[in-house]
C-alpha cells in the first residue's frame, strides 16, 4: 500500500517536472588551466545524457593563451536561441578578474558562486544569491587539486539541482577519454565534497 | 537510439565527412577552423573508411587536390577560414567552370586581409556573388547550429553531385568553436570504383574502348562553344533557384516586424525575439538557409504584411542587398551589424530594431 502511494507520488512529481520548462544560462569564468572549459563540457554532456538541449560557447583566441578563460553553458528543455549572452542565471567565478567582469552580469534574483581563493574584492550585490565554495583550499588540503573543478561543479549542482548524479556520471564517461575512466570515482567524490562545502553567504533581497 | 555527442561545429564537419562516405579531405590549418583537420587526423579515417586526409602545403594546393579528386568522381572537400578561402578562389572558379562537384567549408573570421581570428559574416559577398572570376554560382548553405553543420555536409555532397557544382558551407567562428548536441547518422560506405564509373560517366576514371574519353577542363577557346557552355551553367543555376531554396520562419505569423539573419546571427535574433515579445514587440525571423539560391519569395511575401525589416549580419551590410531586391521597395529595410570580430548582443539588436525600424 505504502509503496503504491509512493509510486503514484513519484509519477506526479515527474509529470510536474516535465510540465515546467527549464532554461539555465550559466557563465563559468576563471584562469586558463583551472578546468573552466572542461567543467562546462562535463556539465553540458551530463545535460545531453539527461535529454536536455545544450550549448557550450568558449572564449577563444588570445585570451585563452594564458589569461582568463570563460565559457557560456546553456541547458534547456527547449531549443536554445543565442549561445552568447550578456546576462546569466548563474555565474561561477574562479578569479578576481572574472568577478570584476561578471558580477554585474548576473540576472536579478540569480546566483553567483565563487571560490574565495585569490579574491580580494568580494561580491557586493544585494539583489542576487551569493554562494562561496572554498574548493581550491579543500582540494589542496586533500591533495586532489586535479579535480578542483569538479568540486565547484558539485557546489553548483547543490544550488541548482538541474542534473542528477547518475547523469553526471554518464557525462563524465562521455567527456573523459577511455584511458582516464579510472579517474571517474575520484571525480564523482569531488562532486560530492563540493555539495557539502558550498555555503550561502547572501540571499537575494 | 541514435548516437548523441557533444561536439564543436568544426568537429561535426569532420565527423560528418567521414560518415558521409567522403573519399578525401585536403586542408591547411587556420584559426578558427583548425579543429577540422585536427579531428580528422586524430580519427585516422584511413583506418575507418579508407578516406584520405592530407595536410597540403598551402590552401592553393589543397583546392587543386580537391579539383583533382573531383575530376575522378571522388567525394572530396576542403575547409578553411576567410583569408584561406580567398586563396582557394581561383580553384573554386575552375571547379565551377569544369563542372566539378566538391565541398568547400568557410568558417568565417573577420576581414579584410588577415583581419582577426574572431567570428564574422563578412564573406557573404564572396560566397554568393563570385569571389572567383567568371559567371558562376555556388550553392551556399548557412548552418545555424552544430547539428545543422553536421547535416549539411552530407546534403552538400548530395547537391554537389546532383548539379556537378561546388557547394559551400558558410559558417563562422561561433558555430565552429561552440559545442552542442549532435545526433550522428549511420556510416555511409564510400562509393566503389564501379559505382563511381556508373554514377559519374563524365569523370576521368580510365577510358575503355566502349566510350569517348572524358575531358575535365574549364577552357574553350571557341567562343561559340564557350557561350553554349556558360548558358548551360546558367540553366543549372536557374534550376537551383527553382528547386533548392531553403529557409526557416520563426514567429512570423503575427509579426509586425521581421529580422532577416543567417547562421549565428539568426541565433542571436531568436533571443532578441524572446526579449522583444516579452516587451510586446511582435517581431519574427526569416532565416535564409541557402544563401544561394536566396529565399526571395518568402521575403517578398512577408514584405506585404509587415511594417519593416531589419537585416542582422556580422558585417557592414551585405545580405541586405538581396533582401532589398526581394522586398523591391515595399517596406523599409535597414541593416544592423558589428564587425571586426565583435558579436552583437541580443539586446543591442532589439535596440537597433526599435531605433531604425519601429521609431525610424
Amino acid at each position: 500500500m505504502q509503496s503504491a502511494i509512493n509510486k503514484k507520488q513519484r509519477t506526479t512529481n515527474i509529470e510536474l517536472f516535465n510540465l515546467k520548462k527549464m532554461t539555465e544560462e550559466i557563465i563559468i569564468a576563471g584562469f586558463g588551466g583551472q578546468g573552466v572549459l572542461s567543467m562546462g563540457k562535463i556539465l553540458a554532456y551530463s545535460g545531453i545524457m539527461q535529454n536536455k538541449e545544450v550549448s557550450w560557447m568558449p572564449s577563444y583566441g588570445p585570451e585563452m593563451r594564458g589569461g582568463t578563460a570563460n565559457v557560456t553553458v546553456i541547458i534547456s528543455d527547449e531549443r536554445i536561441s543565442s549561445p552568447i549572452l550578456t546576462s546569466y542565471d548563474t555565474a561561477i567565478i574562479l578569479n578576481q578578474q572574472s568577478m570584476d567582469k561578471f558580477e554585474k552580469s548576473v540576472k536579478v534574483g540569480g546566483c553567483l558562486i565563487y571560490d574565495g581563493n585569490g579574491i580580494t574584492r568580494h561580491p557586493e550585490r544585494k539583489d542576487i544569491n551569493i554562494y562561496r565554495i572554498d574548493a581550491n583550499d579543500e582540494a589542496a588540503k586533500q591533495g586532489i587539486l586535479k579535480v578542483f573543478n569538479m568540486m565547484v561543479l558539485g557546489g553548483y549542482l547543490k544550488v541548482k539541482p538541474i542534473i542528477s548524479s547518475e547523469f553526471v556520471r554518464k557525462g563524465l564517461e562521455k567527456s573523459l577519454p577511455a584511458r582516464h575512466h579510472d579517474m571517474i570515482p575520484e571525480n564523482e567524490k569531488a562532486v560530492e565534497i563540493g555539495k557539502k562545502i558550498i555555503k550561502q553567504i547572501h540571499a537575494a533581497n | 537510439m541514435k548516437e548523441l555527442r557533444l561536439m564543436k561545429g568544426n568537429e561535426a564537419i569532420a565527423e560528418a565527412a567521414i560518415r558521409a562516405g567522403a573519399d578525401g579531405y585536403f586542408g591547411y590549418p587556420i584559426t578558427p577552423q583548425s579543429e577540422v583537420l585536427e579531428y580528422l587526423m586524430a580519427q585516422k579515417p584511413h583506418e575507418r573508411t579508407g578516406m584520405v586526409v592530407l595536410q597540403a602545403e598551402s590552401e592553393v594546393a589543397a583546392i587543386n587536390m580537391v579539383y583533382g579528386g573531383a575530376s575522378c568522381g571522388k567525394k572530396v572537400m576542403t575547409s578553411s577560414s576567410s583569408p584561406g578561402i580567398s586563396l582557394k578562389m581561383e580553384g573554386i572558379s575552375y571547379m565551377a567552370g569544369a563542372e566539378l562537384p566538391g565541398l568547400i567549408v568557410n568558417v568565417t573570421r573577420g576581414g579584410p586581409g588577415l583581419g582577426t581570428i574572431q567570428p564574422s559574416q563578412s564573406d557573404y559577398f564572396q560566397a554568393t556573388k563570385g569571389g572567383g572570376h567568371g559567371d558562376y554560382r555556388l550553392i551556399v548553405l548557412a548552418p545555424a547550429s552544430v547539428q545543422e553543420t553536421y547535416d549539411f555536409v552530407k546534403l552538400s555532397f548530395d547537391l554537389a553531385f546532383k548539379y556537378r557544382n561546388p557547394v559551400m558551407i558558410l559558417t563562422d567562428g561561433i558555430i565552429g568553436q561552440m559545442m552542442e548536441k549532435v545526433e550522428l547518422g549511420d556510416q555511409i560506405p564510400r562509393s566503389t570504383r564501379e559505382e563511381i564509373i556508373k554514377a559519374c560517366p563524365w569523370a576521368t576514371t580510365g577510358k575503355t574502348p566502349d566510350r569517348q574519353r572524358s575531358v575535365i577542363t574549364s577552357l574553350d577557346l571557341d567562343s561559340n562553344k564557350q557561350e553554349k557552355h556558360v548558358l548551360k551553367l546558367g540553366a543549372k543555376y536557374d534550376k537551383m533557384e527553382q528547386d533548392e531554396v531553403r529557409f526557416e520562419k520563426i514567429n512570423c505569423d503575427d509579426a509586425e516586424y521581421i529580422f532577416v539573419a543567417f547562421g549565428s546571427s539568426a541565433r542571436i535574433c531568436q533571443k532578441s525575439i524572446e526579449i522583444g515579445r516579452a516587451k510586446g514587440i511582435k517581431v519574427g525571423l526569416i532565416r535564409p538557409i541557402t544563401l544561394f539560391p536566396f529565399p526571395k519569395k518568402p521575403i517578398a511575401e512577408i514584405a506585404n504584411k509587415v511594417k519593416g525589416i531589419l537585416t542582422v549580419e556580422m558585417n557592414l551590410g551585405q545580405m541586405i542587398e538581396d533582401v532589398r531586391l526581394a522586398v523591391n521597395g515595399k517596406v523599409k529595410v535597414e541593416h544592423y551589424g558589428r564587425t571586426g570580430g565583435i558579436i552583437p548582443t541580443p539586446e543591442e539588436v532589439l535596440i537597433a530594431l526599435e531605433q531604425k525600424i519601429i521609431g525610424g
